[in-house]
Parts: structure tokens; sequence; C-alpha cells
């Protein structure tokens, strides 16, 4: 039979005698955040590094794929092949175009000079489709890869595998003329021990197929992407790469030619311990009907032990400034006091302890951040170890204590009404590892005494920080305090909501010195020392016509957009048909304490990354080659706390449900228990002018007209207790678990509500009493029906949780309490309502007119200027 | 043509040698290239050699002529910058169709009065495809390596335009030749499969590439075995390697294309490397002797003469591939 050749500037022969063929694949947006980042950025010189680095880690063929919504795909090929083109020792090695859409698969063929692989097509959406491709394919000269997968769907058993692969191979070779050797099966790696019993033989059917394919269809190879198969395992590396490697080994045997495949995933089979191996292998092989369970029994004893490396303490024979320094840039806390000690007698002077080698060694930390090698959990790590310096040092220091050596003073707030401070406090660590002195005077501080304190000390810059939508308007008080006071110093806005818009069209124009956004915590480094700087003078007139401009051009905007009239609103509503389903268990249920451990595997971890400024998404953020090993050291640090949270009850979780009958007036809600009036909501309806056919919605349009319906309501708060926690780690100097603790309240609290809906749809209300989703469904929300809070984009107005706590009386039942801007206390709680009607789904508000607002006040029982003054954020004209 | 596989089988033939050597001995002049509706064009058009085919036939026939006096096999035709891309420069793009046509007809006209006069002895006619003067692979721009000024899409367009005009012409073969970047190749070959499938006809295609330097690669990189590879999904007739280098600095990636093509392999190396004047200056003599190395080793199956090369060089070759048994055995490995 003849070789399949490939060819870049070089040629790739595969043949029968060839070893398994490496496919490099992190050149792939789908599966590298960092490489998709790259592209997104057009940071394309780095992006070549990334092929490189596959290059020269062994990869013989090199997967390219810009499969991403955001980007234009087809450029971003193109330009990216043509820039492989000019490295001759990437492009060395044949190319893989790998793409589900055509267009880009061509644009890909028609710019590589070399003999490349098209990754891939099949017979899904049919043959005249499959022989037209495969036709081109074969004229632009390039092998293929042909996936598993037909009219019907993608194979899962060893039966269709071989069906479909046989169908295909018999189609290419009779009606294309294709050369067989260059037709590539890809016969789909699926997971094993998912705990579905039809996953078990998912393995056994690959390579029983992969067997079938080399003796039944000559010429033809055989590929996949091996990281599936231990997809159960993510976040147990010792595990899936023990699952990696028997897979290869066994794959290979039955005649797998190539494959997809993280190289720094593999061992070597040999080296595998032998009790690993039998129970990965009894799983990979289906061998005993227990084999899932023994192996997740097992998996749990090799987690944390296996891998560990002996600790290296040679760093202990330098001089106490390096080993100072050591210890701030690796994060080592373990022997900061005797250092300390030591280095303030070698020195003489504690300031200068500080002032010499503890601010050198943050700011190569400061540097190495800035530069992207170091990462926010490693930051806050090393500041640790500075505070616990500085705080052993601090007796020691005389009483003139020098100031001039700072870069300024910036004083941190959360304004009042608002109890969120994660940011702001990495914010805080992060301008004190770049040599700023940072005083941060905590949550729900109100203007005066911010601004009070501001004049107290001399602040060089103020920063404000908030979460909830009621906290902008809390900033623009600010803003105009400030200005009433005739003060100078800069103000810094930040927090989730906060934008460069508002910031230029509502806080900036109501005080005359300089009002900057800050997007994150990296940024405000800049940003401060711009302010800070000889250039300031400059820099802050830079920002002020920059944000002058953006205003204008926001009210220009606004003006072009259309809105319709209330009333017309309403006759746009959404009709459906009505879906009543009465409840199991109406009224209000109680959950006292509920049991963290139940929680946990409810846990989204992508936005704890997020909160950590770690991008991607969990678990593949775990491999990743640039984040991937301080997203793991800091998700198994989340483990051990999460661990030691759960077993010493260090967090209590708490929750009261509702399900209640409730009837429509208009775009009210009217709710009853036996019949009598207890409560009433009020609901928002968007305004703006619709295409013809699309609705102008309210959550309201979710539940029937002229019948009684049911709506539900919801509090859980898994941050009772979280106060002491933070008390501890405060004491400690230690920001890392302080951070650590909260974002992981803040988790457990969002798994809690994903946790409670669910009971909720399956059995309190059991509308979807049959439904069976993964955790991955449930992040992203499969299920029916939706669980909107008041103040997010759907229903804006944060006084309708006043209503909602009242009904569910949730201060008594789970004490959680509302601050006067409606923020939950303690911070880690979740609030909202239930809707379960099929049709239900999340949508934002948008701008309303003045009629809505007047007709909700009215509704509302509230003056006109209380409902602008909570409706700011979405109101369409000027207060 | 069909039979033109059955005689390779058999014997060895002959490529014709330069057509531009040919040309500067006839010393044209800017008259030369212009006709009646040439005759205020903007451009200069002196050494457009193409263009000759339309305003001076009579020179193009006699060079035909003479290197079929010589023994050759098959002619080239004067098409190496038959493209609207190459012919851009000259702002001649709408006489594409008319230089490849004529050019063709012109050939064609020769090799039958040949065939005519020595019936045992068939003559063929290659249409020459150049390269353009674009690389599709390469950018021309230092500072943006991801740059490209020339397209796969302009490059399939103009090779088929020039193509079909070529075979509307009469020609037998279509040789794609002084290959330095594959994809501007691949483009070709593109267009000339859907030629085949839009006609309905088989034609035999030629692919020749060219070896730059010592280094042992093309222009763009690559060495000959994985040019080979690229282009190894066309049905070619024969693939080659011509211009560049001389007869003897050709010898090793020949041996190398000699073993592992599936097709028919063909050389027409130039007359030694340039003098310092940019003249090629190995005479015949020597050339035979060295094209001799390719021969004993049975290297290939169809072997001519590239830049600097004449009629007296081809009636050497002619002579001594004669006396060889051609490259045996098709398929690699």
């Amino acid at each position: 039979m003849k070789p399949l050749i490939l060819s870049g500037l070089e040629p790739l022969i595969i043949n029968e005698y060839s070893n398994f063929v490496n496919v490099g694949e992190r050149t792939n947006v789908t599966g590298s955040r960092r490489f998709a980042r790259l592209i997104a950025e057009e940071e394309y010189g780095e992006a070549l590094e990334v092929a490189l680095d596959q290059v020269r880690g062994g990869a013989q063929i090199l997967d390219v794929n810009m499969d991403e919504g955001m980007l234009d795909g087809k450029a971003a090929m193109v330009r990216f092949l043509n820039l492989v083109a000019s490295e001759p020792e990437i492009a060395r090695i044949p190319m893989m175009i790998d793409s589900s859409k055509w267009e880009i698969i061509e644009a890909g063929l028609q710019v590589v000079q070399g003999k490349s692989v098209v990754n891939s097509i099949s017979l899904k959406g049919g043959e005249d489709e499959f022989i037209e491709q495969a036709g081109k394919v074969k004229r632009y000269g390039a092998a293929v890869v042909v996936m598993a997968f037909d009219e019907q769907g993608q194979a899962d058993s060893y039966d269709r595998r071989v069906e479909i692969c046989e169908r295909s191979y018999r189609v290419l070779i009779d009606k294309v003329d294709f050369p067989p050797q260059d037709i590539i099966f890809d016969p789909n790696i699926f997971p094993v021990a998912t705990g579905i019993e039809e996953h078990n033989s998912n393995a056994v059917d690959f390579f029983e197929a992969a067997a079938w394919i080399k003796e039944n269809l000559p010429g033809a190879k055989v590929s996949g992407g091996v990281s599936n198969v231990s997809f159960s395992f993510r976040g147990n590396n010792v595990v899936r790469e023990a699952m990696h490697t028997a897979f290869l080994y066994h794959g290979i045997k039955a005649g797998m030619d190539m494959g997809i495949v993280n190289a720094g995933m593999i061992e070597v089979y040999d080296e595998i311990p032998k009790d690993l191996l039998e129970h990965v292998e009894d799983v990979l092989l289906n061998r005993r009907p227990d084999a899932t369970e023994r192996l997740l029994g097992f998996a749990e004893n090799v987690k944390g032990s296996g891998k560990q490396k002996v600790e290296d303490l040679s760093w202990r024979e330098d001089s106490v400034e390096k080993r100072l320094a050591h210890a701030l840039v690796k994060g080592i806390i373990d022997f900061i006091d005797e250092d300390t000690e030591e280095a303030k007698q070698k020195i003489g002077s504690p300031l200068k302890v500080i002032e010499g080698p503890l601010m050198d060694g943050m700011n190569v930390v400061g540097d190495l951040f800035g530069s992207g090698r170091m990462f926010l959990p490693q930051v806050v790590k090393s500041a640790r170890v500075m505070k616990k310096s500085v705080a052993y040092l601090t007796p020691f220091l005389e009483r003139e204590k020098s100031s001039g050596s700072t870069k300024g003073k910036i004083l941190l707030a959360t304004v009042k009404g608002d109890v969120h401070d994660i940011g702001k406090n990495i914010v805080g660590v992060v301008m004190a590892c770049n040599n700023f002195d940072i005083e941060d005077m905590g949550v729900m501080v109100p203007a005066d005494k911010i601004l009070d304190r501001a004049e107290e000390i001399g602040a060089d810059i103020i920063g404000l920080s908030g979460l909830i939508t009621p906290s902008l308007d809390e900033m623009v008080s600010v803003a105009e305090e400030m200005q009433r006071r005739k003060m100078k110093t800069p103000l810094l806005i930040g927090g989730a909501t906060t934008s460069r818009i508002h910031t230029a069209v509502k806080i900036a124009p109501k005080y005359e010195n300089t009002v900057v956004h800050v997007l994150d915590a990296s940024k405000s480094v800049g940003v401060s020392t711009n302010l800070l700087s000889d250039k300031s003078p400059e820099y802050r007139e830079r920002i002020k016509s920059e944000y002058l401009e953006l205003a204008e051009n926001h009210a220009s905007r606004t003006e072009a957009k259309a809105y319709i009239p209330y009333l017309s609103a309403i006759k746009n509503g959404l009709k459906i048909e009505p879906h009543i389903y009465q409840p199991n268990q109406p009224g209000i249920t109680v959950f006292e304490d509920y049991d963290l451990s139940k929680i946990e595997k409810y846990i989204d971890w992508t936005p704890f990354f997020s909160t950590w400024m770690l991008k991607g998404k969990y678990p593949s953020i775990l491999e990743n080659p640039t984040i991937g090993k301080e997203a793991k050291k800091l998700y198994d640090d989340a483990r051990v706390m999460l661990n030691e949270v759960i077993s010493d009850k260090l967090l209590r979780a708490k929750a009261v449900i509702g399900l209640f009958e409730v009837e429509r007036n208009g775009d009210d809600l009217v709710v009853f228990k036996e019949g009598k009036e207890i409560s009433k909501f009020h609901f928002l309806r968007q305004q703006g002018k619709k295409a013809q056919g699309v609705p102008n919605l309210s959550l309201i349009d979710f539940l029937s007209e002229g019948s009684k319906d049911y709506l539900g309501g919801f509090a859980v708060t898994a941050g009772v207790g979280i106060e002491k926690l933070i008390e501890e780690y405060k004491s400690q100097y230690d920001d890392y678990n302080e951070i650590m603790v909260k974002a992981l309240a803040d988790r457990l609290a969002e798994a809690f509500a994903e946790l409670m809906h669910e009971r909720t749809r399956k059995e309190l209300w059991g509308y979807a009493a049959q439904e069976n989703y993964d955790n991955e469904s449930l992040i992203r929300e499969k299920y029916q029906g939706i669980r909107p809070a008041p103040g997010y984009p759907a229903c804006p107005d944060h006084t309708e949780k006043r209503t909602l706590f009242d009904l569910l009386e949730v201060e008594k039942n789970t004490g959680i309490t509302l601050t006067e801007s409606f923020a939950m206390y303690p911070a880690s709680s979740v609030s909202g309502l239930y809707f379960a009607h099929p049709e239900a789904k999340y949508f934002g508000l948008g701008k309303i007119d003045r009629d809505q607002v007047e007709n909700y006040a009215n509704r509302k029982g509230i003056s006109v200027k209380k409902a602008e003054k909570w409706l700011a954020p979405n109101l369409n004209y000027e207060i | 043509m069909s039979n033109i596989k059955e005689i390779l089988r058999e014997r060895i033939l002959v490529l014709d040698g330069a057509m531009g050597t040919m040309i500067q001995q006839h010393k044209p002049e800017e008259e030369d290239f212009r006709n009646e509706e040439l005759k205020s064009h903007p451009k200069f058009l002196k050494g457009n050699n193409d263009l000759l085919s339309v305003t001076r036939p009579d020179i193009i026939k006699e060079i035909h002529v003479e290197y079929f006096k010589a023994g050759a096999d098959i002619a080239e035709t004067n098409t190496f910058s038959g493209t609207t891309i190459a012919q851009a420069d000259y702002e001649l793009e709408r006489w594409v169709y008319e230089l490849n046509f004529q050019s063709a007809k012109i050939a064609k006209e020769a090799a039958i009065d040949f065939a005519e006069k020595e019936p045992h002895k068939p003559r063929f006619v290659a249409g020459s495809m150049g390269p353009t003067n674009r690389t599709a692979s390469l950018s021309p721009d230092v500072n943006d390596p991801g740059f490209r000024a020339v397209t796969f899409e302009d490059l399939r367009a103009a090779y088929k335009q020039q193509a079909e005009a070529l075979l509307d012409g009469g020609v037998d073969i279509l040789l794609v030749e002084t290959v330095f970047d594959t994809l501007n190749a691949k483009a070709a070959l593109f267009a000339i499969e859907e030629i085949k499938e839009e006609r309905e006809i088989d034609i035999p295609v030629m692919v020749s590439g060219t070896i730059t330097d010592a280094s042992g690669r093309t222009l763009s990189g690559q060495t000959t075995e994985a040019f080979l590879a690229s282009i190894s999904h066309a049905d070619l007739l024969s693939v080659g390697l011509n211009c560049a280098l001389g007869a003897r600095q050709l010898r090793p990636y020949l041996k190398i294309l000699s073993e592992k093509s599936a097709f028919f392999v063909s050389a027409h190396p130039n007359a030694g490397l340039p003098n310092e004047f940019g003249q090629y200056d190995e005479t015949p003599e020597q050339m035979r002797d060295q094209i001799k190395e390719f021969l004993d080793d049975g290297l290939v199956n169809i072997v001519g003469g590239c830049c600097g090369t004449t009629p007296d060089h081809i009636a050497e070759i002619v002579d001594l591939a004669a006396q060889f048994e051609p490259r045996k055995g098709e398929v690699p490995v």
C-alpha cells in the first residue's frame, strides 16, 4: 500500500512502519484560551510562538483552528497560515486545517504550498455535500480527516462506527476517486467512567473500530482527539495522564496512526504504577462492571499523593537579601519572620529593610505581573509575605516614619449600601505591590466618611468600588460632594457594574477634577502611576477630553434610538400558550443549615478563576500552557480550603423558597395566599422599537393571562459565619486566604442557588420531575424555567427585592439582610424569582421612557422622582 | 496524443532548448514587438518575447523548426510569461488569449510539418506555463511577512485562461514549469483539473520545478521531496526539474525525484551556470557529458535544455538519448 505523504517545507511519510504521529493541538482557539486571546487581540507574533513551541515539543503536524464566534475565522486562518509560511521552523511540518466551516477550510487550503490535512469532513450534511467537499480537497491536494458522523448523528457504538466509516470510505473511493492512503478516519473518542453505563464501552468500541478500519479499509489511517477520554477526571491529572497513556498504548496496538495529543499529558506506559494502571485499564477495556467505581475510589487516593515534589530549600543558603527577594517572588511565608529579623540586625534599621530588600523584591513582583509573567494569585501570596514582614518590623519602627518612599497614598472604599469588596481588595494588593501606600476603608462607607478621611491623611487618589447598580448613583453623589468641597484629588471608579461610558456620562461631569474608570486591578497601577507622575497635567487633560468626547458621542447616539409609547409596548407583549404547573409544596419552605458537601458539586468554577484574573474555562484552564500551572495551584488551594470549610462547618448555608398563586393585573402581579392578596410585584417592559414580530418583553409575559398561575421566589446564602474567618485572616495579614474564602463563599452561594432551583423544578414545584442534567448543562441553563433577580437586566429595580424579602420573610428565615441600596448581606447570597414556563428566558430591559416610569411610580405608590432614582441606569432621558 | 505514455516507456524523449537564447540571436528591436494595433501602445515592449508570436510569428516558427530539425520530440510554446499576471507590467492583459493561441498554433504547425516528413517520429507541442512574476506563499514586503502580492484565486483564474487558450491553439501537453513557488503550481494544476472536468478531456500534464541553489530547495523553501509530495495529487505525465542549475548541480535532486516519483521524470537544465556577464557558456559537448551521467544512472524519461541551450546542444542530447534506456519503474518506495 502507498504511504500517506504529507509535506510542509519537508515531507512527512506515514506508513505501516511509522511511529505514532503527534498532531500539535495548542494552535486551536477552541482548545487553548491563550491562543484564542492572542488571535482575538491580533498578537500574531506571540501566536506564532505557540506554534513554534508545538514544533519544538515534537509536534509533527500542526492543527490550526480558528472556529470562534467572535472571530473572522477565514481571515484569521489565512493570516496565521501566511505568517507560518514565513517561519521555516514551523512551516517545516504539514498543517492540519481544522474547521467545522467549509469556507474556512477552503481559505486555508488556498494558502498552503505543502500537502496538508483537512480536519474534517463527514456525511453529516448528506452524501452530495460530502462528495463535493471531498472532490475539492482532492483538487487542492490535501489529505482528509473523515469524522464518523452521518445524517443520523455521531457514531457512538462499534457498529455505527464501522457502518459510517465503511460507507464514507466507499463513497470516497468509488465516487470521488480519492486516494485511499489520504483518508484518515476519526472514529470518535468519547469519555469513559462517566457513571453512565452505555459509556463503559466507549474506549473498547474505539479500539475495535480502529482495528476494523485498518483490517477492512485498505490504506485508511486512524486518528482521534485523545484528551476526551478522561473527561470525567478533570482536575485529577495523575489519573488523566495514566488514562491517556494507556489509551494510546491500546489505541496504537489497535492501529491508531496519529492523534491530537497534549504531549504534556502523556506518561511512559511502563512507568504508570501497576495498581493505577490496572484500575485505568479495567475502565478502558471495560473489564469489570464495577471498574468505574473502583477507579473513582482509587482516584481519590492518588489525587493528593504521587506527584508531590520534594521541596527545594537550596535558596536558604543565599544572603538574607536574596532570601527575602526569593520569598517575596515565590510567596513563601515559612521563614519570613526569622529572615526579617536577620535583615534588621544586618542592615541596622527596620525602615531600611522595608525600603531596601522588601521594596526591591516587590518591584520585581510588580514588574513580573505587569509583563504578564506572574499571575494574580501569586501576587497576592507575595503581598502576604510582604505584609507579614512589615508587621514584624512595625514595633521597631521609629515614630517619624518617612513617607517619601512610596509613590503615593491611595484611599479605597466600597460605597454606601454596597457590601462587595473582592475586586477592591485585589486592587489594593496589586497597588501595594507597586509601591503605593494603600488605606482601605472597607465596605458600606458613606461619602462624608470617605472624603473626611481623604482630607485627613492627604490622600493622593481616591478609589471607589461597587458591584450593584445603585452604587453607580452613590458614586455620582461622592463626585458631587467632592466638587462641593472643592477638592482636587483624582477619583478612580471601579467595580463590576461600572463602565467607562457611565463614568464619562454620569460621574465625570459632576466633578471638575479628574475622574477615571479603571477596568481591573492591573489597569489601576498604570492609571495611578500616570496620575502621580510629572506628566500628570497632560494625562489628566487627555482623560478629560477623552471622556468629554465619549459623553458627546453618547448623547448623539441616544437620540438616534427609537422608543414606542408604553401602551403600545404592552400591546406588543409576548403572547404565550399558558402552561400552569401546580406546585407540590405551595407556600414557604425553609432550609436550615444545608449540607455544604451536597452543594459543592454544583460549583461553576469558571467565575472563580476570573475573580483571580485568570481567564479561561474550567476545566481546560488547568491545562492552559501559560496560566495552567498557576490555575492548578489556585484550584488545589481552593480545594483544600473548601474541604476544611465543609468538614469543620466553617460556613453555613441557609435557604428559603416560596411558591405562590399569582394573578396578572396589567404589568403588576398580585400574590395570593389561601385566596387572600398578600403581596404585589411590579414589572417593567421593554420599550425600544422592535422589528416586525418581535415582542416588547416583560417578565410578567411568562405567566398566563386571565387565569391563576404560579410564581416562585427564593433567597439563599452560603456566607453565614464568614466574618469570623475574614477577621482571622486579616489578623494574619493574609489577603490571599481572605480573598479565597470570599470567592469560595460566592461560588457556594451560586452553586446553592443552582441546587435549590433544581430541587424546586424536580420536587417542591415538580414541573420537571424527570429532568436529569449534569453540572455542565446546569451551568449552561439547559433546564426549563428561569430565576431572574431584582436588580439584574430583566427586572433592574432593586427595590423589588424588598417585596420579595417581605414575602419570604428572608431576614427571619435565613439571616440575610438588605442594605439601604438593597445589597444583600452576607455578600455571598443570591435571591430571585422563579418562572416555570417553557418559553421563559432571560433578556435585558434596556432603556425605558418617561411614560412607563410615571405609570410604574403610580402602580408602586412612590413618587416619580424616587422611581427615577432607582431606575436611573435604564432611563432614556436625563433627569 | 494518448500514445505519448507508451512511447515514454520505450525511449527517452527530448524536449527542445531555450527560446529566449534563440530569440536573442535574431536581435529583435522595439518595432518587432509592435503591430498595427500596438503601434501606439504606451509601454516599452522590447523584451516581452511572448509577444513575438503575434508580431513576428516567422521568427518563432523558425526557432521551432530548428529544434525539430535538431531532433527534439517536444517543442515548448513561446508562452513562458503568457498570463494576465505576468503581462500586467506591459499592460497587455487583454492580449493574453491571443498570445497563447498564436504561440500554440505556430508550434503545432511546425510539429505537423515534421510529423508528415518523418511519420516514424511523432512530434509533440507542450504549452509552457511559467511561474508568473509573483509568489503566493512568499511576501515581497520584508516588514510584513503575512502580506501576499497575489492570491491562489488570482493565479487560478490567470492560469485557467492561459491553459484554455493553449488548448484552443492545439497543444498536446501542458507544461507547468520553472516552479519556484509550489503554491503557484498548485493553482495552475487546480485550473487544469477544472478545464479537464469542464471539457471532459484528458490532457497530459508535465510539472517542472526549480531548485534555486545548493541548499537543494525551491525558492519557497521546499525540499525536492516535499515539492513532489505537494503536487502528487494531480494526475501528471511527468515531474521534473529545470533552470537555475546546470546538469551537474541538478543531478542529486533529480536522483531523489527518480527514486520517489510515481510519474515519468524530466530534466531540462541550463547550459551550466551563468558567467559573470550573465551568459551561459557551456558548449554542447560539455553539456552532453553531464547529461550522460543522468542517463547512465537511468534517472530520466524526458530530457532537454533550458537557458543558454541551442539546437546544437539539443542535437547532442538527441544523439545521446537514443543510446540509452529510459528510467524504469514508476512506482516509488
